[in-house]
């Protein structure tokens, strides 16, 4: 069969700095009519820029050396640019990640759809407008003939994406490039996205490229797959196979670095080392360097493709024949996993490390020139919770459901409206900003963003000494000056620090720009640490990273759990991260917590509807097993500043009943821990 | 003693300026991590070169502060006590006492031998004639200017030119010597790796820049004992001696300026944009009632209103410099506080966005003090902004005052600077022919003293700004690969992220 799209031999390179970066070497690929081909690799790898080389709209420095890319057998790279124009928008066309970003704000949803038809088709304004329409509608957007001349502002996150699609489509194309298309969503939103993509495809038989880094997104609806390492294709698969059996080493490593429950026991396998710098001559294999497998052959030769069964080849030299039976002899020895200490689940209930009762955080909405409050944004409305020393706490739910806010209303960084937070038995909010100061060593918070979570003019000793210096000696003018902290003394603990989170000492004389973003993670770490807190708030610490730094930084938190018997806070959207390392789980909708309990009980029994389409929606690896019932939510978050009346999760929940729309429900308990609010269930009659 | 020195009010803030900058330069010197940015200012071409000719602008602005009153020759009747004179002179003013001496009638264009204008002069048989008469000065010593001028001219240029090299050859030969010492290598080598662009800081775009000074500096100084190398004005004072002494009041104007509205921009920028709320309030409209207010109206106010204090009281200045330069003080007070409020709006806009940043939630995590994290966290984010407008100021800061002249409130029309020189060639250049050597002068100087600032701040933004040093790191380094592989005495430095292995410590952390 012939391919739609053949890419052979390109080679894209960034003119940047003294050396090219060769972002893109020598890769190949083929996607067929009908079919949906990943590109799965880590951020850096190459994967958009490949995207961006197929459309020819690469950016100024950027430059195709050689290669062809064939698109029906014609190369669109020997296309003048005139009639590269066609080619796009018409034959191929492109969606992006930031659905945000990528739609004009002030141009109506229709004025923008139009264009595309405008460029490639002779349409008569009312027939564009009927196309526009039964485009919209047919990206599920509800009261399309309505919506279709509003403005992107006025439409949610996934509806722009939504529309991106619409877009896409309008010129009918025979290859639609998703750059990850779904990475700024919502797991929820992600799955109608997802959805979405999937019955498109079938209804129209296009071919999809979909560029991710998600495992999960690729086993959702990828047919086949292709694994990209430092600007090559290493490894090509069917979904299935791919999924069954991953051959190449990185491929192995990027499923074992993937947090678990099944691993909870035991440490997630990291990736030693970076992604190479692009702009290096490689001799011999990419990943050699970080591989677990690699022998001298790997580092001398680049290994040649080889088929393991029909359909799968990779790139290494343990598939090779001659080095197959080595191959094996190596697996068996190097499959030592490695493993932290045991975990022992213990369920007895110590006493309360942090007791958060009834806590609410509104934002006021001021409006007029004299700026009179005319509402609020309950960001977070009446939630409790309780951590007890030395244990995980993770609290999930969408964005914009208060998750954040929570965490930095515990650390008194925003005013409380309402509530009480008792930490290690003293009442925070009604402490004075003096008595506070004292307390704050004890709590600390990590932050999502590494990159805004470091001042870039600060080098890293000052950045850790900036808390020691404040929060160590509690008292500076009692200390007798022997029991100060000498600056011999306080190096000593910043080298500690520094290695207990993994950086050589000789990182703290330098600026934080100077580090990846899992090693500026581990800097946040590290200065969170500097004042000895046993609480620590981790504020989605891992979803700015990739897998296998993300595996690094989820190692690293649970070492320190165990080694300094921290307890966390852990907000995630994430549900693999919460079964690998939470204790306890907080579900949050919209402000409010819907259910809670021991990770077992609420990742296997899960009460709330909520919490049930919250797990549905989360990608399934295996790609054997689909999950038997699928209930996507429909719709999205409402705003917190107007909330639905009575159970807040009522206008999206499958099973509403009268009055679900008239009173929030109460508590309904199901074990000693695990709790849920929702009529479903019997309810607690004196419980709050 | 045979001068009283005298201290003007400007003066005393140059002498503090420089007196601060010398104390932090002293102070970094200690602290190498403050000196690395700066370190990395010297690695910069454009930067370089930049300093190399501002050097020279500060070196002239810097002897005209030093100011004193020479004694007069003749001893006063009483007491025997030494006289002063009233005019208050500069240690540059006697540097170029020829300069300032040899006032002609009126105007002459640059190099000539005569003077600009017929004049009625009486020939020796008793008649009258108009004519274009032979200058005091300039070119007096030639017989016949007609045929002697150019060659002369040319002569001396080159004589200039010879000298000017000989200095840099001077220079160049000692500077080489004193770094092959700091290099601990031998002369030649350090020689070899200067021209061939091998040392950390361009040394040879210092030399170029220094040899084309220096050279045309030659010539200015060969020339300028016979000629007046760019004309006279009305009165017939030397163009280049205006323009030269132009160069104290523009600094003066750009820096002081700057100095007094960087408090008031800083504080309130950053205070409003940190503390918001009422503080936000109140310094945001007094900042949107000042800018409501024409700023060239306010400082017409002021300074007439100065003016007139300065006229009443005329005992409290015993010099006209005195007087001229108070008002000069005034002059840079007044358009100080009229033009913070520019820079306030950026610091305020600035610090809304830092505000909002982790690292600064993170720093409240730890309790650090409000004023601390303004100074420890905003302020050094917010640096290059106010780098950016303090260049942006200084130059349109010239202008301004340019401006102000023109208008009749800028500095004392007896103080030389380069409004009051564009001002004055601004009547002349209705006249046919015209008189354009005025406004060349003062717009050159201009020019190149805006320019070599522009350039310098940009090195010092591109240094202090960490995230485009490690795009110019990799620029230079490749400039300079021919001349890495010359020296092999060094190991290659690595890029800086390579530095550092430590992921490949993780597995230190669990296993």
């Amino acid at each position: 069969m012939m391919p739609l799209l053949e890419i052979a031999k390109l080679k894209t390179i960034l003119n940047t700095g003294s050396a090219p970066i060769h972002a893109v070497d020598g890769l190949e690929l083929k996607i067929f009519k009908g079919e949906t081909f990943a590109l799965l690799g880590e951020s850096g790898c190459g994967k958009s820029m490949t995207a961006l080389s197929i459309m020819r709209l690469l950016p100024e420095v950027a430059e195709i050396m050689k290669g062809h890319i064939k698109l029906d057998g014609n190369d669109l790279l020997l296309l003048p640019e005139t009639d590269m124009r066609k080619v796009r928008g018409k034959r191929i066309s492109m969606i992006f990640q930031e659905p945000m970003l990528s739609l004009n704000p002030v141009m109506t949803i229709a004025s923008q759809i139009e264009e595309v038809l405008k460029q490639h088709f002779n349409l008569h304004h009312t027939n564009s407008q009927k196309r526009i329409l039964e485009l919209l509608q047919q990206v599920g957007i509800p009261d399309a003939s309505r919506r279709m001349t509003e403005f992107p502002f006025q439409f949610s996150g996934g509806m722009k994406q939504r529309v991106m699609i619409a877009m896409a489509l309008a010129g009918e194309p025979e290859l639609l490039i998703a750059d990850e298309p779904t990475t700024a969503l919502d797991v929820t939103i992600q799955a109608q996205v997802l959805d979405l993509m999937r019955d498109l495809q079938q209804r129209t038989h296009m071919a999809i490229l979909l560029i991710t880094h998600d495992l999960g997104v690729v086993a959702e609806i990828a047919h086949r797959i292709a694994v990209m390492y430092a600007g090559e294709i290493i490894e090509t698969a069917t979904c299935k196979d791919f999924f069954q059996q991953p051959a190449h080493p990185y491929s192995q490593k990027l499923f074992a670095a993937l947090p678990k429950r099944t691993k909870r026991n035991q440490g997630l396998a990291v990736i030693s080392g970076n992604v190479p710098l692009l702009s290096q001559a490689f001799q011999g294999c990419r990943f050699a360097e970080r591989c677990d497998h690699a022998w001298e052959l790997c580092r001398q030769t680049v290994p040649e493709w080889t088929e393991i069964i029909p359909g799968h080849r990779v790139k290494c030299h343990l598939f090779s024949k001659e080095n197959r039976s080595e191959y094996q002899v190596n697996l068996t020895e190097k499959q030592t996993a490695s493993s932290v200490e045991a975990y022992h689940p213990t369920h007895h209930q110590d006493s309360a490390l942090l007791n958060v009762t009834n806590l609410k955080i509104h934002f006021p909405i001021s409006q007029g020139l004299l700026k009179h409050t005319v509402g609020y944004v309950k960001a977070v409305d009446g939630i409790s919770l309780t951590i007890t020393p030395g244990k995980t706490l993770a609290l999930v739910g969408e964005s914009g459901c208060g998750k954040t806010t929570v965490g930095k209303g515990i650390c008194l960084l925003i005013p409380i409206t309402e509530g009480s937070v008792q930490f290690n038995g003293s009442e925070l909010t009604r402490l004075t900003r003096n008595q506070l100061r004292k307390k704050r060593a004890e709590f600390q918070i990590i932050f999502q963003d590494p990159y805004s979570s470091l001042n870039p003019k600060m080098r890293i000793v000052d950045i850790l000494e900036e808390g020691m210096n404040i929060l160590i000696p509690d008292h500076p003018h009692r200390i007798k000056p022997e029991q100060q902290l000498s600056s011999y003394q306080k190096e000593n603990k910043i080298d500690e620090l520094l290695q207990r989170v993994g950086l050589p000492p000789e990182a703290k004389w330098r600026y934080p720009h100077e580090f990846s973003g899992g090693q500026r993670q581990r800097i946040a770490i590290a200065r969170a640490l500097a004042v000895n807190p046993k609480l620590l708030i981790c504020d989605e610490p891992t979803s700015a990273l990739d897998v296998s730094v993300q595996a690094q930084i989820l190692n690293l938190l649970r070492t320190l759990q165990q080694n300094l018997g921290l307890a966390y806070l852990f907000i995630t959207h994430n549900i693999s991260v919460v079964e690998y390392l939470a204790d306890e789980v907080a579900v949050m909708y919209l402000g409010r917590i819907v259910e809670r309990g021991y990770v077992d009980e609420v990742l296997n029994t899960p009460k709330h509807p909520y919490t049930q389409a919250l797990l549905s929606s989360v990608p399934v690896i295996q790609a054997t097993s689909k999950r038997p019932n699928c209930t996507h939510l429909k719709g999205e978050l409402p705003s917190p500043a107007n909330t639905p009346s009575g159970c807040y999760f009522h206008p999206r929940c499958p099973y509403v009943m009268p009055i679900c729309r008239k009173i929030y429900p109460e508590k309904s308990t199901f074990s000693q821990t695990h709790s849920a609010h929702c009529y479903l269930y019997s309810q607690n009659q004196n419980s709050a | 003693m045979p001068f009283d020195p005298v201290i003007l009010w400007t003066d005393a803030l140059v002498y503090s300026l420089a007196a601060t900058v010398i104390a932090i330069g002293w102070r970094m010197q200690r602290h190498t991590h403050l000196l690395t940015p700066w370190r990395r200012v010297t690695h910069s071409a454009s930067g370089m070169a930049a300093l190399t000719v501002l050097f020279f602008f500060i070196l002239i602005g810097l002897l005209d502060t030093i100011h004193f009153r020479p004694a007069l020759d003749k001893v006063s009747d009483n007491l025997g006590e030494k006289v002063y004179s009233v005019e208050v002179l500069s240690l540059f003013d006697i540097i170029v006492t020829p300069l300032r001496n040899r006032v002609e009638k009126t105007y002459s264009a640059p190099l000539s031998a005569h003077l600009y204008t017929k004049e009625t002069v009486e020939l020796p048989d008793g008649s009258q004639a108009r004519e274009f008469t032979r200058l005091t000065f300039g070119g007096a010593h030639l017989e016949d200017p007609e045929v002697q001028r150019i060659s002369d001219i040319t002569e001396r240029s080159i004589r200039g030119a010879a000298w000017g090299l000989l200095t840099w050859s001077l220079i160049v030969i000692s500077l080489g010597m004193l770094l092959a010492r700091w290099h601990k290598i031998n002369f030649l080598q350090m020689h070899s790796k200067i021209w061939s662009g091998a040392t950390e800081t361009p040394w040879y775009v210092i030399m170029i820049t220094l040899g084309l000074v220096l050279i045309l500096l030659g010539i200015v100084v060969a020339l300028s004992t016979h000629y007046h190398v760019l004309g006279t004005d009305k009165v017939g004072q030397d163009v280049l001696y205006q323009s030269l002494k132009s160069i104290r009041t523009g600094l003066v104007i750009g820096t002081l300026t700057t100095l007094i509205m960087l408090p008031f921009a800083l504080l309130l920028g950053i205070a409003a944009g940190y503390f918001r709320g009422w503080v936000d309030d109140i310094i945001q409209y007094t900042y949107t009632t000042l800018s409501s207010i024409p700023s060239v109206l306010l400082i017409a106010a002021a300074v007439l209103m100065m003016q007139v204090y300065v006229e009443t009281h005329p005992e409290m200045f015993d010099t006209i410099l005195a007087r001229a330069d108070l008002r000069l003080l005034f002059l840079c007070i007044i358009l100080g506080i009229t033009s913070w409020t520019g820079l306030c709006r950026l610091l305020r806009g600035e610090t809304l966005k830092l505000r909002e940043m982790e690292y600064i939630q993170a720093a409240h995590a730890f309790a650090v003090s409000h004023w601390r994290i303004i100074s420890r966290h905003i302020l050094p984010n917010v640096m290059h902004i106010v780098l950016i407008a303090i260049v942006m100021d200084f130059s349109s800061l010239v202008l301004a005052e340019a401006v102000l002249s023109y208008v009749g409130v800028g500095v004392d029309p007896s103080m030389i600077s380069f409004g009051t020189m564009i001002n004055a060639a601004r009547l002349e250049m209705a006249r046919e022919p015209i008189v354009w050597w005025t406004l060349l002068a003062a717009f050159g100087f201009m020019f190149v003293l805006v320019l070599s600032i522009n350039l310098f701040a940009d090195a010092v933004q591109n240094a202090f700004n960490p995230r485009i040093k490690t795009l110019s790191e990799r620029a230079s380094r490749s400039s300079h690969r021919l001349g890495k592989m010359l020296q092999s005495n060094r190991p290659p430095s690595r890029p800086a992220s390579a530095d550092i292995p430590p992921e490949a410590k993780d597995n230190k952390v669990h296993s």
